[in-house]
């Protein structure tokens, strides 16, 4: 499978995602620097990574979502293109109403880093339709601005859709406070659109992907999307 | 013309001299360089030249004591901006530890901002791509208000730079003391890789030559920052606001990018970040290694604000900027990349012949100065400072342990030191880093004792930590700073690693005071001795005097921090060695003695109040000896985790080693040995191991035939501490108590 990889100044899991594509999972990848206006019509999945575009002095995402590239990406998802955003990628389809909802800043108004565990929801999305059954996934966090917001509408809709892909839950499965680390309604930690070919994740399963780090819970989301796009391809 | 400007200029009087913090001695050198009197501006140029914090003129005699040679060292300290060490492949390692005290103790959160964006330029101004950071912070009293106020702003200042900058912290150490209560101390690392035929010099030659200036635009912040960081802090000192800088990680990390490009093109001669004293220490720093000069024109400056003097452009520290000398005929490459990143750049001037830097605003010359004349090594002033053993020093060696008697309830101490914010977990700041960008942090799911990056380019990986304990250091200064040393060592070959090198960051009080020089001459030797000894040179590091405050007219310096970063090699990844008991059943042995010793300890210290102590026990070839049986040990695959003993004793570091995967132990005390100073005495040279059944005669086998001490002390247990058959209580208990003690305190 083709990759495009977003770069765009302040991205800082650029480098993280490309090497779990390239070297872990043996990918094409290509960068789509964000000035650009196209890119090749080969392109299987576009990936928006993590980190502080355009310095996110703002509100996370809220410049990124009017660059160059956002153009094509739009329309690129409106043709049924996979498109991906991890954490600050998910802050930018947000405000680029490429999915629903918002992220605020975390209830505790800290930063936070650290693992944290996630339970698939709906499992008709592409990084949850191929996940090993009956289990929870360990995966990292690191953001200011992740506490996942939708009105009680909007909510209602997407558990229909099948449209929130992960929540934050304790080690063995349970969703409570306790174990959600932003404050998110519902302790939602991913979603997708209705169509189900654009996604976003505050946690980054490309932190969780290579052996060496001693947890690849993450590899195992990446897998499902390149399964869930070939058998779609 | 230069007489006719200093006309134009303020007026420059002996009482110009005395405000620039320059002594009426250093004035005479001054005028003897330019063989006439300086303008203001000359004269700015040399109080920040010849500050402290700039010239090392206090220091500098005694830093080169140290070992700053090895056969793995690519530059000598204090030649580049940061060490440089062969790590074999064809990388090179550069990584350097620099404070920001000064700035901290009136604006925490931009001023450690600002200290983690310096300290990681120095690393990627090299052309190194910083992969990891550390910090060394030490704050007052937590119960004071001003403690926490500063605690929150340094951290939020440190974590919302480095997580935007994009390098993940990988260690670190917070101490808190009363003494730190009006001068807190911010010591930021970065340490980066390079390809050796990548590495930058900083550097200016090839007459014709342009020098750009990249990056932000030049603003009046931090004027006389190198100044402000080299006097007391005074009651006064929150009117020098305006001399501390404003960060901006965005513009760092495109600085960073562009860079590394640039760097690709072959078009650069030399590069210098600039850091304190601007664009005046950076054209001098350049010109000078190079022997050449430079003629700038400070008209083409990039301002952010109207009406800046000349002298005001030279000493800005505004963040974020770099001075390029590029390839004459090359402009277009290196501007292509800083158009394609949407960084400003202007040239500013050219390459001259001889060593004379000329600076023109408003098309006069403005400051004409030898370059050599500014700096370290060349006309700055190098001075002998007089100093004197403190009475305290003898007094404190009286202490007798015999005086303090044993408490009948030592589950109620174990339980104190477990939840002192000293020992406690320090989540509560760490969680506010990114420790985990780069995919390299091989520490989140293996814990050790040292930070471990997996550089996956060489498929070994480097370790990393940085270590002091200022209480020993002023119990006795040369004892205290070769404990800082060798626990640096013990925390890198706990985890596998061989040490290779350090960088040191020297906090003191006032060098004009002979108890305070005392402390610091006494620390460059205890580190030179253990320098030695570990075979880790000092690759460069930073001085930073003046940490001491007068307030009501008295004068309080802080604990003497000689802080300790050392890195250290793991050639084979699989040694990486976990501080963690892995499973129930597994024996637990300590290697090193037990002593009868407390001194010193945080039990001594905060339990019984006693602050009166000398160093814990040390020998150095003890702990050398130590050491190295563990490395071989590792490498036969003997022992399952290793952590050492420091802070709070044997009991916390069991504890510590129990805590990830919730598993308790059942030891026995030493009936030679007072329990107290058993459990709680931080006596060093120990390392806790555990070691699977299977494995057991072999360790042991190894251990007598090597003639190293070790004890038995118990087994990993599900989940309860026993000790001499007395219930400590349940690991998770005191897990809880360990890792929310400090959040509470913070809440």
């Amino acid at each position: 499978m083709k990759f495009g990889v977003v770069i765009f100044p302040g991205s800082n899991c650029d480098r993280d995602t490309i090497y779990v594509l390239r070297e872990v999972l043996e990918q094409e990848v290509v960068t789509l620097w964000h000035k650009e206006t196209d890119f090749d019509a080969d392109v299987d999945a576009v990936i928006l990574p993590g980190g502080f575009s355009y310095g996110d002095y703002l509100r996370s995402g809220a410049l990124a979502r009017f660059s160059p590239i956002m153009t094509r990406i739009a329309e690129f998802a409106s043709n049924g293109g996979y498109v991906f955003g991890i954490c600050n990628g998910f802050q930018i389809l947000c405000e680029a109403e490429l999915l629903p909802g918002a992220l605020l800043h975390n209830a505790s108004r800290q930063f936070v880093c650290k693992n944290v565990y996630i339970a698939p929801d709906s499992k008709i999305a592409p990084p949850t339709a191929f996940l090993p059954k009956g289990r929870v996934f360990k995966i990292p966090i690191a953001h200011g601005e992740g506490r996942y917001f939708a009105d009680r509408e909007t909510l209602a809709r997407m558990r229909v859709n099948g449209q929130i892909i992960f929540r934050y839950c304790d080690e063995t499965g349970v969703i409570s406070e306790l174990a959600n680390p932003n404050g998110s309604v519902e302790n939602i930690a991913g979603v997708c659109n209705e169509r189900k070919n654009v996604f976003g994740m505050m946690p980054h399963p490309e932190r969780a992907s290579d052996d060496e780090l001693g947890n690849t819970d993450g590899r195992l989301i990446f897998e499902s999307i390149i399964k869930f796009i070939q058998g779609n391809g | 013309m230069i007489e006719h400007q200093a006309m134009q200029q303020h007026e420059v009087t002996m009482d110009t001299v005395r405000e620039l913090g320059l002594l009426p001695e250093e004035f005479e050198m001054i005028k003897k360089f330019l063989g006439r009197v300086p303008n203001y501006t000359e004269l700015s140029i040399y109080s920040v030249m010849w500050s402290e914090h700039a010239s090392y003129k206090n220091s500098i005699k005694w830093i080169k004591t140290l070992p700053r040679k090895g056969s793995a060292l690519l530059a000598e300290a204090g030649a580049e901006n940061a060490g440089l060490v062969d790590i074999g492949g064809g990388y090179a390692c550069a990584f350097k530890i620099e404070s920001h005290n000064h700035p901290c103790a009136v604006e925490p959160y931009q001023g450690a901002a600002t200290g983690v964006g310096g300290i990681n330029r120095d690393i990627f101004t090299m052309g190194a791509r910083p992969v990891a950071q550390l910090n060394s912070l030490r704050f007052g009293n937590p119960k004071l208000e001003r403690t926490r106020w500063l605690m929150r702003g340094v951290v939020k200042g440190i974590g919302d730079y480095g997580n935007a900058f994009g390098i993940p912290v990988l260690a670190g150490e917070v101490f808190f003391d009363d003494s730190f209560n009006t001068n807190p101390l911010v010591n930021a690392m970065s340490v980066g890789i390079v390809s050796k035929d990548s590495v930058v010099s900083a550097v200016a030659k090839g007459v014709g030559n342009p020098v750009y200036i990249v990056g932000s635009a030049t603003g009046k912040d931090g004027i006389h920052g190198a100044t402000f960081a080299s006097a007391n802090i005074t009651e006064n000192s929150a009117d020098d606001i305006p001399s501390i800088q404003v960060g901006d990680p965005f513009q760092e990390k495109i600085l960073l990018e562009a860079t590394q490009e640039v760097i690709k093109t072959g078009a650069l001669v030399g590069m210098q970040d600039m850091g304190a004293a601007g664009i005046i220490c950076s054209t001098s720093e350049m010109s000078e290694k190079g022997k050449h000069g430079m003629r700038i024109d400070l008209d083409k400056v990039p301002l952010r604000q109207t009406n800046m003097e000349a002298w005001e452009i030279l000493l800005s520290e505004s963040q974020e900027r770099m001075l390029m000398v590029v390839k004459k005929g090359r402009e277009r490459d290196v501007e292509e990349i800083l158009n394609k990143w949407d960084i400003g750049y202007a040239v500013i001037g050219n390459v001259t012949s001889g060593d004379s830097l000329e600076f023109y605003y408003h098309n006069e010359l403005a400051a004409k100065v030898p370059a050599s004349s500014l700096v370290l090594g060349g006309g700055a002033p190098v001075y002998d400072r007089e100093y004197s053993e403190p009475e305290y020093y003898k007094e404190f060696k009286k202490f007798n342990m015999n005086q303090i008697p044993e408490p009948a309830d030592l589950v109620e101490v174990a339980r104190f030191l477990t939840a002192h914010p000293n020992i406690a977990s320090k989540r509560w700041v760490y969680q506010q880093y990114d420790t985990m960008i780069g995919t390299g942090n091989m520490t989140t799911n293996f814990p050790s004792d040292a930070g471990v990056f997996n550089l996956k380019e060489l498929n070994k990986a480097l370790a990393m930590t940085v270590d002091c304990n200022s209480r020993y250091v002023k119990a006795d200064p040369e004892v205290g700073t070769m404990i800082a040393v060798a626990e640096a060592a013990r925390n890198i070959v706990c985890s596998g690693a061989t040490p290779l090198a350090i960088t040191d960051c020297m906090n003191f009080g006032n060098p004009y005071n002979p108890e305070v020089y005392w402390q610091f001459v006494k620390a460059i030797k205890g580190m030179a001795k253990a320098c030695k000894k570990f075979d880790t040179p000092v690759t460069g590091g930073n001085v930073s005097f003046y940490n001491q405050s007068s307030i009501n007219g008295r004068e309080e310096a802080v604990y003497p921090t000689p802080t300790i970063g050392m890195i250290g090699m793991l050639e084979n990844k699989n040694h990486h060695t976990t501080l963690a008991f892995e499973e129930k059943g597994h024996m637990i042995f300590l290697i090193g003695k037990s002593r009868n010793d407390i001194a010193s300890s945080e039990y001594l210290y905060s339990y019984h109040g006693i602050k009166q102590s000398p160093a814990p026990f040390f020998d150095l070839d003890e702990e050398f000896a130590i050491q190295q049986a563990l490395l071989d040990l590792i490498a036969r695959n003997l022992v399952q985790s290793a952590h050492d003993v420091s802070d709070g004793g044997l009991f916390i570091a069991l504890l510590e080693s129990a805590m990830p995967r919730n598993l308790g132990f059942d030891i026995t005390t030493d009936a030679e040995i007072r329990t107290d100073a058993f459990l709680f005495g931080e006596s060093q040279g120990r390392i806790v191991v555990s070691v699977s059944p299977s494995r057991e005669t072999h360790f042991i086998d190894y251990m007598v035939e090597h003639g190293i001490p070790f004890t038995a002390l118990g087994h990993v247990t599900k989940s309860e501490i026993r000790i001499d058959d007395v219930s400590f209580g349940f690991v998770a208990d005191l897990k809880q108590l360990y890792d929310t003690a400090l959040e509470k305190i913070m809440a």
